[in-house]
């Protein structure tokens, strides 16, 4: 068992402690920066970016639109703007390439609160179980897309989705948005750990499909090294993803995360002290099914 | 059967059982969502849709509630619905007493809509339908008491087309006019300028959607007067020409003042115009 109190301690040794926590950071900077983008609009009269993240303007040039909320949308019978359609193409050639879950652990709000149930989890020993399975986010993606088809209320996700409320509550107003918001944390901390990301949220389940073929994913090349501290599982929100790569070198697999449930977040690559983990393309691994993993490692390394 | 096909006889059970209770829990899950969007389908009265937003169901398939028509709307009117509004979560809506439309005619917030909720095919301002204005509370309304006021339809955009002045007898005073506004439907855009300008502490002029403003005639209706003047003729029973049972000498047009006896008017010795006859004794003295 992975001693709580001491999480994260070798890696800060190992590597210091902003280089332990640059992805973490990174992650922040973004998903408080994308809010900020829309946010000086609204606080400072500088418009930077129009709307949230269904669909958005940037400098009244870019449109982007969420893919997810659209294809719902045309299930209602819609036909989209020409605006529409290039945001959502450009949307979903970022999410292609960067993986779609990318948008999880980069891009939604909700991750923020999430990440606070776990982190307060792991610190008040918190280990309820729950029997939800990580499949049943599939099982509300088709809730949800069916919905728009059989009901006449249209858009019926939206009436209740968290990540675009939290969203839409800071960059409009919140109303009683945050109840919702609670009740995913005290779901995350006290029932079920990454209960909702990892377990329930439709829009994830979209995105996971969206990027699962993606270039960018990250790798165990240097899974030699591990030295089964075991912290990576106990960071990961999707700790089912490790496995395979970490541990799978006599059965001959890739060292490559390939579930595209892995969110891209990066957590694994800080928490380790041994740099097992690292971002890298999907397809650069496949040339060291021939060689020796040790001498291309450092080539094919982002 | 062996140990190894036991253990994956009970993985399978285990697996369509896990599976059986996930489908169930996200069938209740959607049994919730269909009963709660019926319910977050219905708008209160006074929250009025944009300029050329879709049918209320429509709309509520189309808007993917980004927010876009809020952020162009120049004079900052729109509202998007919060958790635990009376309105459809993250929907665009304003209240016309407080922040009326102003009707802008390059209308920016269907512009900036991307996804047609609000139809881009509205490209005169005056032609969209956001709600209908009516005239709700003849009692407080100061016209009907025959005091001027005629702010709605001063303050209307579309003035004396969709808010006219009926003037109308006051039997209070026997010697005054009413000046009653009357609402044109034909014309209203539903706008809510005059509900905002209404100078009562409770508008009496307020903006009502379509559904709740407008009666409709029944389908199977047709006005007689209008059949006829389409067909050119009387479609039930050829018209007869009204007679009348007068005697000899007398007959009747309304237009010509009612009762008219041929010949009456060389056997008078009052001239038609009463000055004569006024003006007659000077003469004759």
């Amino acid at each position: 068992m992975v001693d709580m109190t001491t999480l994260g301690d070798d890696a800060i040794a190992a590597k210091g402690w902003f280089k332990s926590h640059k992805f973490l950071i990174l992650r922040r900077l973004s998903q408080l920066g994308i809010l900020a983008l829309f946010l000086t609009g609204p606080w400072f009269g500088l418009w930077i970016v129009k709307g949230n993240l269904a669909s958005s303007l940037t400098l009244d040039f870019l449109p982007l639109t969420d893919p997810y909320v659209l294809l719902q949308a045309m299930l209602s019978g819609v036909v989209p703007e020409t605006a529409a359609i290039i945001g959502v193409v450009i949307v979903l050639l970022f999410y292609i390439l960067v993986g779609g879950r990318v948008y999880c652990s980069w891009v939604c709000p909700v991750n923020m609160v999430t990440d606070l149930a776990a982190w307060l989890r792991r610190k008040l020993g918190i280990r309820t179980t729950s029997q939800i399975s990580r499949t049943t986010r599939y099982w509300m993606l088709t809730l949800t897309l069916i919905l728009p088809l059989v009901v006449t209320g249209g858009i019926v996700w939206e009436l209740v989705n968290p990540v675009s409320m939290m969203f839409r509550g800071i960059v409009f107003s919140m109303g009683a948005a945050w109840i919702m918001i609670a009740g995913i944390f005290l779901f995350d901390l006290l029932v079920a750990k990454d209960g909702w990301c990892g377990h329930i949220c439709p829009v994830g389940a979209f995105y996971n499909l969206v990027g699962s073929k993606s270039l960018l994913k990250v790798n165990a090349l240097q899974r030699q090294a591990c030295n089964d501290c075991m912290e990576c599982y106990v960071v990961c929100p999707e700790p089912q993803v490790i496995k395979p790569a970490l541990k799978g070198e006599k059965k001959g697999l890739s060292p490559v995360i390939l579930s595209s449930d892995c969110t891209n977040c990066g957590r694994c690559i800080d928490i380790c002290a041994k740099d097992v983990f690292s971002y890298g393309g999907r397809h650069a691994i496949k040339i060291d099914e021939y060689k020796c993993e040790g001498e291309i490692n450092r080539g094919v390394r982002v | 059967m062996s140990e190894s096909e036991k253990k994956n006889e009970l993985n399978r059970r285990q697996f369509l059982g896990n599976m059986l209770k996930t489908a169930c829990g996200v069938g209740l899950v959607g049994l919730g969502l269909g009963a709660y969007s019926n319910r977050a389908s219905s708008m209160p009265a006074n929250y009025v849709r944009p300029p050329g937003a879709l049918p209320e169901e429509d709309f509520l398939g189309a808007c993917i509630r980004c927010g876009l028509c809020v952020r162009d709307c120049p004079y900052d009117i729109l509202f998007l619905g919060e958790v635990g509004d009376e309105v459809a979560t993250g929907t665009p809506y304003f209240i016309a007493r407080t922040g009326p439309c102003e009707m802008c005619e390059d209308i920016p917030c269907v512009v900036a809509c991307p996804t047609n909720a609000l139809d881009h095919d509205l490209k005169d301002i005056e032609d969209s339908r956001m709600g209908l204005a009516v005239v709700i509370d003849q009692e407080s309304c100061i016209a009907f008491h025959g005091l001027r006021c005629e702010v709605c339809f001063n303050v209307c955009p579309i003035r004396g087309r969709a808010i006219s002045l009926d003037m109308q007898h006051n039997t209070r005073s026997g010697k005054h006019a009413l000046f009653i506004p009357v609402v044109h439907s034909d014309a209203c855009t539903g706008c809510g300028l005059c509900e905002r300008a209404c100078i009562l502490e409770e508008a009496a002029i307020k903006i009502f959607p379509m559904h709740l403003a407008k009666g409709e005639l029944g389908k199977h209706y047709r006005l007689g007067w209008k059949e006829k003047d389409k067909a050119g003729e009387s479609l039930v029973t050829p018209d007869t020409e009204h007679r009348y049972n007068l005697p000899e000498g007398v007959r009747y047009d309304l237009q010509g003042e009612g009762l008219i006896i041929e010949g009456e008017a060389e056997e008078t010795p009052f001239s038609s115009n009463p000055l004569d006859t006024l003006n007659s004794g000077f003469m004759d003295k």
